[in-house]
C-alpha cells in the first residue's frame, strides 16, 4: 500500500531469512568485532587490486549468507546489489559470478537501504520468492577514486569520516519469522547546499530529515515507538545535525538515535575523526549486531535509515554542492501492522 | 524544509569541529624545522667532505628527496604527516611524497596510463603554476633592472 509521501506499507512483510556481514583489520579492531560473520586481515582479500578485493567481499558475505541458510545460488531469484565504485563495478564482478538475475544500484552510502527495500518489495508483492540485497564499500578503492592516493601524507579536517571497509548481505523471503521488513520510505533528494566533501554529514542530515519526517507522517507514528532510529553513515556531526532539524519541527529523536558510522569505530582510538562512511558501513553494522537483536526481541522496532551523499568527482571539481539522499526500512520482530489514527 | 540553505550554512558552522590550530601548527613548525636541520647538517656534511656549496645543496635536496620517497614507500611518511601537517608539506619531501605516492597508487593501472600518466596528478599544479609564477618573476625582475 502506498502511502502520500513515499511510504511502502508492506501488508504482508517479508522475512530476513539470513544476513551476514564481512569487514576489514580496522573493523575488526572496533567495539562490534565479535559481530561480525567474518573478519579478514589481509585487506587485499587476496586479489591484485583494491577493486577486486571489494567485489571478493561482496562474494564472501553474499555467499556467507547463502551458506547460513542452507541454500544454494541457484536458490535466489533476483540480486539488488551497489556500492561506490565507478559504474558499480564491484557489483558487477560480484554478480557475473554468482550468476543470479541483476539489478545493479547506485545510491552511495545508502545502498544498503536501498537494496533491501527492493528486495523486500519484490519478496511482499510475491513478484519472486527469494531477493538477495547487497552492497559494500571498501576504503582503498574509495580513497584512491574520490580522494588522495593512500600514502599521501596530509592531514583529516574534523569533521571528515572514514570510508568502512566491509560488506553486508542480506537474503529476504516470506513466512520465516523475524525479523520483518514493515514498510520502507523512498527517500527524495535533499540538497541544502553544502560543499564541502569532508563534511558528508553534513550534506546528508537535511534528507535523512525529510524521510524521517514523511515516514512519521506517513505511518503516523511518533520516535518513541521506536526502540532505535539508526542512520547509516552521518558520524558525529551529522547526528548532530539531525537531531536539530527534527527539534526545530517538535520532534525529539535523541533518546533513541544512533548512527552506524558512530558505532562502527572507537572514534578517538582509532582516529577516525567524525566516524565512519561508506555503504559498507550501513551494511556491516546492521548485517551484525542490529539485526541479530532484532531476530532475537532485544529489539523490537528499527527504522534504518540509509544515508547516500550522491556528489562525483567532476561535480566535485567544478564547485556544485552534494545531492543527498535517505531511504527508510521498518525493521520489526512482529509482523503485526498496528493502524494508527 | 522548515530551514533556508543559509540557516543550515549557519548550522553546519557551528556543528562543525574546527581544526585544532593550537596543536598543528607547533607540529608543523616542530617537524618541519627538524627536517630543515637535518637538511642543514647533511649540507654540512657534504662540505666537510670537500664538496662545493654548489654541489653540496644539490646532494642535499637529493638525500631528503630520496629519504621522503623511502619513507612514503614504507608506509611511514603519511604517518608522520598526519601529526605534522604543513611541516612535512612544505618542504621538499612533501613534494617528494606527492609525486611518489600516486606512482605507487595507480602502478595497478599499468606503466603508461597508470603510473607515467597519474604521476604528477597531485604535484603537476604545483609544476605548472610554479614554472609560471618564475616566468612573472623573471619578466618583472627584468623590467625593474632596464629602469
Amino acid at each position: 500500500m502506498y502511502l502520500k509521501n513515499g511510504t511502502i506499507l508492506l501488508k504482508e512483510p517479508p522475512s530476513i531469512l539470513s544476513f551476514a556481514s564481512v569487514v576489514g583489520k580496522k573493523e575488526g579492531e572496533g567495539p562490534l568485532s565479535s559481530y561480525f560473520d567474518i573478519v579478514e586481515y589481509d585487506t587485499k582479500f587476496g586479489e591484485k587490486t583494491w577493486e577486486k578485493a571489494e567485489s571478493k567481499m561482496q562474494q564472501i558475505a553474499s555467499q556467507t549468507a547463502l551458506d547460513k541458510a542452507n541454500l544454494k545460488k541457484k536458490d535466489i531469484d533476483i540480486m539488488f546489489a551497489g556500492d561506490l565504485l565507478n559504474q558499480c563495478i564491484g557489483s558487477g564482478y560480484s554478480a557475473r559470478e554468482l550468476n543470479i538475475p541483476f539489478y545493479g544500484l547506485y545510491g552511495a552510502c545508502s545502498t544498503m537501504a536501498e537494496s533491501l527495500s527492493l528486495a523486500s518489495i519484490f519478496v511482499s508483492f510475491n513478484i519472486v520468492n527469494r531477493a538477495l540485497a547487497l552492497t559494500s564499500s571498501h576504503f582503498c578503492s574509495a580513497e584512491r577514486q574520490f580522494r588522495q592516493p593512500l600514502e599521501y601524507g596530509g592531514q583529516r579536517t574534523p569533521t571528515a569520516q572514514w570510508t568502512a571497509t566491509g560488506s553486508g548481505a542480506i537474503i529476504v523471503e516470506k513466512n520465516c519469522g523475524a525479523p520483518y521488513v514493515k514498510a520502507v520510505t523512498i527517500g527524495k533528494i535533499t540538497d541544502l547546499g553544502i560543499k564541502d566533501i569532508s563534511n558528508m554529514g553534513a550534506a546528508m542530515a537535511p534528507s535523512a530529515y525529510n524521510t524521517l519526517k514523511s515516514f512519521f507522517e506517513d505511518t503516523n507514528s511518533k520516535p518513541n515507538d521506536y526502540d532505535l532510529i539508526l542512520t547509516g553513515d552521518l558520524g558525529v556531526v551529522g547526528s548532530d545535525l539531525l537531531i536539530q532539524l527534527l527539534l526545530k519541527d517538535n520532534i525529539d529523536i535523541s533518546a533513541v538515535h544512533n548512527d552506524c558510522g558512530k558505532m562502527l569505530y572507537n572514534l578517538k582510538e582509532q582516529q577516525v575523526n567524525a566516524g565512519g562512511s561508506g555503504c559498507g558501513c550501513g551494511a556491516s553494522v546492521l548485517c551484525s549486531l542490529i539485526l541479530k537483536q532484532i531476530k532475537d526481541g532485544i529489539l523490537k522496532n528499527v527504522l534504518f535509515l540509509g544515508t547516500g551523499a550522491l556528489m562525483s568527482t567532476t561535480s566535485t571539481q567544478q564547485g556544485e554542492s552534494i545531492p543527498a539522499i535517505a531511504h527508510l526500512v521498518h525493521i520489526s520482530n512482529d509482523n503485526v501492522h498496528i493502524e494508527r489514527r | 524544509m522548515n530551514i533556508t540553505p543559509e540557516q543550515y550554512q549557519e548550522m553546519t558552522k557551528i556543528a562543525s569541529p574546527n581544526s585544532k590550530s593550537y596543536k598543528n601548527i607547533p607540529m608543523a613548525f616542530l617537524v618541519g624545522g627538524l627536517i630543515c636541520t637535518l637538511g642543514q647538517f647533511l649540507n654540512n656534511l657534504f662540505i666537510s667532505y670537500g664538496i662545493s656549496t654548489e654541489i653540496a645543496g644539490t646532494l642535499t635536496s637529493v638525500s631528503l628527496i630520496f629519504l621522503s620517497a623511502l619513507l612514503t614507500g614504507l608506509n611511514i611518511y603519511k604517518k608522520i604527516a598526519k601529526v605534522a601537517g604543513a611541516g612535512t608539506l612544505v618542504p621538499i619531501t612533501g613534494f617528494a611524497n606527492s609525486v611518489v605516492s600516486p606512482a605507487l597508487e595507480f602502478k595497478s593501472e599499468g606503466l603508461i596510463l597508470g603510473l607515467g600518466a597519474k604521476l604528477f596528478v597531485i604535484s603537476g599544479p604545483v609544476i605548472a603554476y610554479g614554472t609560471l609564477a618564475s616566468i612573472l618573476y623573471g619578466i618583472i625582475y627584468y623590467i625593474i633592472k632596464i629602469l
